[in-house]
């Protein structure tokens, strides 16, 4: 495949890279990448995985747009309200770079389909908002060795992490099971200052795009978190857990299952 | 002054930074270790950024050559993929 003039152009500032180049580039656009939710993470993720290049975008958001995620999920818009996430989110990404195709799909992901949604992607992005999603996607992950960038954001503290499963640690080889519904509050009891995800989202973006051209080092066995008020970053080791559930020496997860959904019946 | 024989030649005239650059990047990596790249432009500044890129990458300039009012020849060896 040769690029074209307009592919030149628009991504001269990569391939004058010396980690990136015209072959890097190629990578970007022959790579399939999932995301899971059209949030407040997914939505920058998108973004600037679109204006890289990346050639399909699989986003997976079974809700509709609402005026109160407009504080911090930049690819909807006032208009959009009412419109489904995935749908608003291809809207905005395939405007910004028509080399990328988006698919939307919308369904919220359970055990029984979460398979087939990830079979056709090669890394999977995570912007759930919740416990059971988060677990569920962790465990395919896994179960199918996909990598997977998991963020997480609430109030002013956002966390991300780089699974290579088989590599590295996993979610549940730092915390084996859920929490409790109710344990940990949501954006919509606790809130969230909306560049927050914005701050997250670019660091998952930025694994993703390391992990297609293979440059650098992935977040394999570290937590990065990110406290705003204090404006610091810190690195906390997670390695990988013999015993883990999921991808430890005898696992006893090896089937997906679903957690109950009841963590949070609002909205966000 | 050793005669290098180009395995491929491209012309960037017309064109300006950063374009001249990523023209010839692009021209380069598809080459084989050890090919030569004749390189023909007319963009001033290119003449002096384009062999400090390719150095800075790794490759090696053999020649900078102003050959006429408005153009220059640069040949350059690819040093490693």
């Amino acid at each position: 495949m040769d690029f074209t003039e307009e592919q030149i152009q628009r991504y001269s500032r990569h391939i004058i890279l010396p980690e990136v180049g015209g072959k890097g580039q190629k990578k970007i656009l022959n790579a399939r990448v999932l995301l899971v939710g059209a949030g407040g993470l997914g939505c920058p993720v998108g973004y600037y995985l679109a204006a890289a290049g990346v050639g399909t975008l699989g986003i997976v958001d079974s809700d509709t747009i609402e005026l109160s995620n407009l504080q911090r999920q930049i690819a909807h818009n006032t208009e959009r309200v009412g419109m489904n996430k995935a749908e608003s989110a291809k809207l905005t990404f395939e405007a910004l770079n028509p080399d990328v195709k988006v698919i939307p799909i919308k369904e919220r992901l359970n055990k029984d389909n979460i398979m087939d949604i990830i079979k056709d992607y090669d890394i999977v992005v995570d912007g759930s908002d919740n416990f059971p999603t988060r677990y569920l996607v962790n465990d395919a992950c896994v179960l199918t060795g996909k990598p997977l960038v998991s963020g997480a954001i609430l109030r002013f503290e956002g966390q991300v992490t780089t699974i290579l499963p088989g590599e590295g640690h996993c979610y549940r080889c730092l915390f084996e099971e859920p929490p409790p519904p109710g344990l940990v509050p949501s954006c919509q009891e606790a809130g969230v200052l909306g560049a927050l995800p914005g701050v997250i989202g670019g660091l998952q973006a930025m694994e993703v795009l390391k992990l297609i051209i293979e440059k650098g080092e992935p977040l394999k066995n570290t937590l990065l978190i990110y406290d705003a008020l204090s404006a610091q970053f810190r690195r906390v080791k997670i390695p990988k857990n013999k015993n883990c559930p999921v991808c430890g020496e005898n696992p006893t997860i090896t089937e997906l299952q679903d957690y109950e959904a009841d963590y949070c019946q609002m909205r966000f | 002054m050793e005669e290098f024989k180009p395995d491929r030649t491209i012309n960037i005239k017309g064109l300006i930074c950063p374009y001249t650059f990523v023209k010839s990047k692009l021209a380069i990596e598809e080459m084989g270790v050890g090919e030569v790249l004749e390189i023909i432009l007319d963009y001033p500044e290119a003449s002096r950024s384009i062999p400090k890129s390719m150095e800075d990458h790794g490759h090696k300039v053999l020649k900078v050559e102003k050959i006429n009012d408005t153009d220059w020849v640069i040949l350059v060896r690819k040093e490693h993929d």
